[in-house]
């Protein structure tokens, strides 16, 4: 939008992260060829630019980088707590150290806005280490037992939407209660876990405690199906957890599924609106709205509806859309074609269906995958766009009447990850967040995250808790 | 553009009564305080570079209220200022003048000189500034003396102690009658002094207060107690005019004052406004800065921006 104040173009320099032509993959602290020699090309989608040639790991390397990972088990589990917290501290301040390096790396692979690489993300990754290092040596005051053991070799498969993210909640509590890793990145987005890799080696990580093996789906199943790997954890799609929910039924794997969410952002009439303007435009359009808890149903009481989407849309018309590596974008790129191609037929099938979508003026970029932020309304429950995860800058708005409609609406879905609850009645928060059937329940406030803070779904939207002291059970055998 | 205009719209029966009024404040919509700071803290981090800069710094040297408000001012001190308010940087006579300065009353007519024939306008604090603390009858003389003696623009402190045991009503009818004096001939600013009042809550009651019982301004602060203009507050202040002027078509200027001591800070308010109520407030005639030592470091970031260097204090004037 066209204003007096027009902000000149401020971007992040690209200088601060060198990345290499082509990256192998990392097994037993060596970064190697694929056995079967295959590689895949990874583009920024903000421009569809090529980054880097990785290497794709098969049967055959999974095979190489579980063995690697048993191996480096056996003295890893043996170190005392505090020998391994200092590894994790170690990592922890290196990533602090290269956190600009980082976050310019995620922004190019990801796409997503550097504000929150930089302001979000890297900030989260280094607290997770540094959260998960002190538990390293108090393992036994955690609650599961005298002296809980770790599991052994963990097989992580993780998603494109936080690369670093995920795996730093993957990775942290793993190595801190003893087990071994062997993780999957996303294909789209495999190069900060490269670049971690990288890390383990600066901090002298043993060998084989961490294997990275970049890959698309097959890589991933053969990773889960492997028979010397004790623990299954994954975040992803609910189809995928399904299959692999499938696969490791009946082995003594353990295994934690995070998957889809339709997240449901409650404002009741006696809400601080602007604040609860700010909730819903952080609960769905942080990170392009591809993020698993995104508060994508919009409750709203039916007696300040217009009033709040007025709020809303005018809001909507101040975000400022386009090169994820300018430090004034609030809205990146969409990860891939493919992501993009589904939002768009979602969108499609909303408005096919009815609901009436609404876009603020918004210029998209010629090249790379974007996508203006939407909202719609005259949505109800039996709209597909209130039901199925769109995993994109898409919000539908649906009204209620009473706090009892309001919970039904929001339990009314298969998924069960988050919802958020805004009013200025404390007896109401709680009184309406017991009843929500969700992993995380914010109230007047949206998508806010914490190293200590327990993290996980109900019904569809998987099993397991990362995060906080819950987050160590998953790897301990208890 | 909507105007200024005087309190006649249709929120004009919510003063009728002290109960009514209370009713009202009391029913407007909540502060979270954290949400409230957090969108604050992340406009705050807007990265505003070469032209955007010098259009910001440009724009805010125009919208200072430069201001003296001490015991010892003198009519030397105020005419020193009043020079520097047309003319800000005697080096570069692109630098455009600010829009006001502000004085005691008893210094409007030795600014009025000062500034004569400039269109720089000249702003009184009254109603027995800062405290507030005297008989409406010694504040409504104190407001006619600096309208008598020409004062453009007059900024009104509110009775705090009346508005923090919740006599509304009071407030409202002392701005009222301070407004009726003011007339056509001075703008109002209604001062909340909103490290007094202290809750989020407040403050959004009291700019509704104020912009019912028709300020032209409402204005943070005097300068004068430990927290002034912070961003949070005028972010939620800019969120009432833009409120107000929807519900009654008036609009209703914004100045924080007090503590805003560099360009960065400066900038960071700009921000504020132009992604909260946007272009229809970014000119001097709806924000201002009341500020005494923002002026000169505008001016230096100016003369850098120009030239490429920097220069430091002495290549700007102290007054």
């Amino acid at each position: 939008m066209a204003s007096v104040f027009e902000y000149a173009p401020a971007p992040e320099s690209r200088s601060v992260v060198d990345i290499a032509p082509s990256y192998g993959l990392f097994i037993d602290g060596e970064f190697v060829e694929a056995a079967e020699g295959k590689v895949f090309k990874t583009v920024s989608p903000s421009t569809e630019e090529v980054l880097s040639e990785i290497a794709q790991a098969g049967e055959a390397d999974v095979d190489r980088a579980v063995a690697a990972a048993r191996r480096a088990f056996e003295k890893w589990s043996a170190l005392p707590g505090s020998e391994r917290a200092k590894y994790l501290f170690r990592i922890a301040r290196i990533i602090q150290e290269r956190s600009r390096e980082l976050a310019v790396l995620e922004t190019l692979d990801n796409g997503k806005p550097i504000k929150e690489t930089r302001d979000t993300d890297l900030p989260l990754v280094a607290a997770h280490f540094f959260y998960y290092a002190g538990w390293a040596d108090k393992l036994e005051h955690a609650g599961f037992g005298a002296s809980p053991k770790p599991l052994g070799v963990a097989g992580q498969v993780i998603p494109w939407n936080f690369p670093l993210l995920m795996l730093a909640w993957k990775i942290a509590p793993a190595l801190a209660t003893g087990n071994t890793v062997v993780l999957k990145p996303a294909e789209t987005t495999p190069l900060s876990a490269l670049f971690f890799a990288d890390i383990c080696r600066q901090a002298g990580l043993p060998k084989g405690v961490v294997n990275i093996l970049p890959g698309y789906g097959d890589t991933g199943a053969a990773l889960v199906a492997h028979p010397d790997v004790n623990k299954v954890a994954f975040t992803g799609s609910t189809g995928v957890g399904k299959e692999i929910a499938r696969t490791v039924a009946g082995t003594r794997k353990k295994l934690t599924l995070e998957l889809g969410g339709k997240g449901a952002n409650i404002v009741f009439d006696d809400a601080p609106i602007d604040q609860a303007v700010e909730g819903i435009v952080t609960g769905i359009f942080f990170n392009q709205g591809q993020v698993c808890c995104a508060g994508s149903r919009l409750l709203v009481q039916e007696s300040i509806q217009d009033e709040l989407l007025d709020s809303l849309k005018r809001r909507l018309s101040t975000l400022r859309l386009g090169d994820p590596l300018d430090k004034n974008t609030d809205i990146g790129a969409i990860n891939s074609a493919e992501q993009l191609a589904r939002i768009t037929s979602l969108v499609e099938k909303g408005t096919a269906e009815g609901a009436e979508p609404w876009s603020p003026e918004c210029e998209l970029p010629s090249s790379g995958y974007w996508f203006a932020p939407t909202l719609f309304t005259n949505v109800t429950q039996a709209h597909t766009i209130a039901r199925d995860e769109i995993f994109g800058p898409v919000l539908s708005v649906l009204t209620f009447r009473t706090p009892d409609e309001a919970v039904a609406k929001a339990n009314n879905t298969q998924y069960g990850l988050s919802a958020g609850i805004w009013t200025e009645k404390g007896s109401r928060i709680l009184a309406v967040a017991n009843k929500l059937r969700a992993g995380v329940v914010w109230s007047n406030t949206f998508n806010k995250f914490d190293p200590t803070s327990p993290f996980g779904g109900y019904k569809e939207s998987g099993f397991g808790r990362e995060g906080g002291r819950h987050g160590l059970e998953a790897y301990l055998d208890v | 553009m909507p105007t200024t205009a005087s309190a006649v719209h249709p929120l004009t029966d919510v003063t009728a009564s002290d109960s009514t009024l209370r009713r009202f404040l009391h029913g407007l919509p909540g502060v979270d305080a954290v949400g409230l700071e957090a969108r604050a803290a992340s406009l705050g981090t807007r990265s505003i570079k070469t032209t955007a800069k010098a259009y910001a710094i440009d724009l805010a040297i125009s919208m200072v209220d430069l201001t003296t408000l001490e015991g010892a001012d003198t009519p030397g001190k105020v005419r020193a200022l009043g020079a520097k308010a047309v003319r800000p940087d005697p080096t570069d006579r692109t630098a455009p003048a600010t829009a006001a300065v502000c004085v005691y009353p008893d210094m409007v007519a030795v600014a009025k000189e000062a500034v004569a024939g400039s269109g720089v306008k000249i702003a009184s604090v009254a109603t027995a500034f800062p405290a507030g603390r005297a008989a409406l009858d010694v504040k409504l003389a104190d407001v006619r003396d600096a309208v008598s003696a020409g004062a453009d623009e007059v900024d009104m402190v509110i009775d705090r102690g009346a508005f923090l045991s919740g006599r509304y009503l009071k407030v409202y009818e002392e701005i009222v009658a301070v407004r009726e004096v003011c007339g056509t001939a001075a703008r109002l600013k209604v001062i909340f002094e909103t490290g007094e009042l202290s809750t989020y809550d407040n403050i959004r009651r009291a700019s509704w207060l104020g912009m019912l019982a028709g300020a032209d301004f409402i204005k943070t602060s005097t300068g004068k107690v430990a927290v002034n203009a912070t961003p949070p507050n005028t972010l939620l202040m800019l969120e009432a005019v833009r409120d107000f002027r929807a519900q009654t078509g008036v609009q209703v200027g914004v100045k924080p004052a007090g503590g805003i001591r560099t360009t960065k800070d400066a900038v960071k308010f700009l921000v504020l406004v132009n992604e909260t109520v946007g272009e229809d407030w970014l000119d001097n005639h709806w924000f201002r800065f009341g500020a005494s030592s923002l002026l000169n470091d505008l001016l230096m970031q100016r003369q850098k921006l120009a030239t490429g260097r920097y220069s430091g204090p002495d290549y700007v004037t102290v007054d």
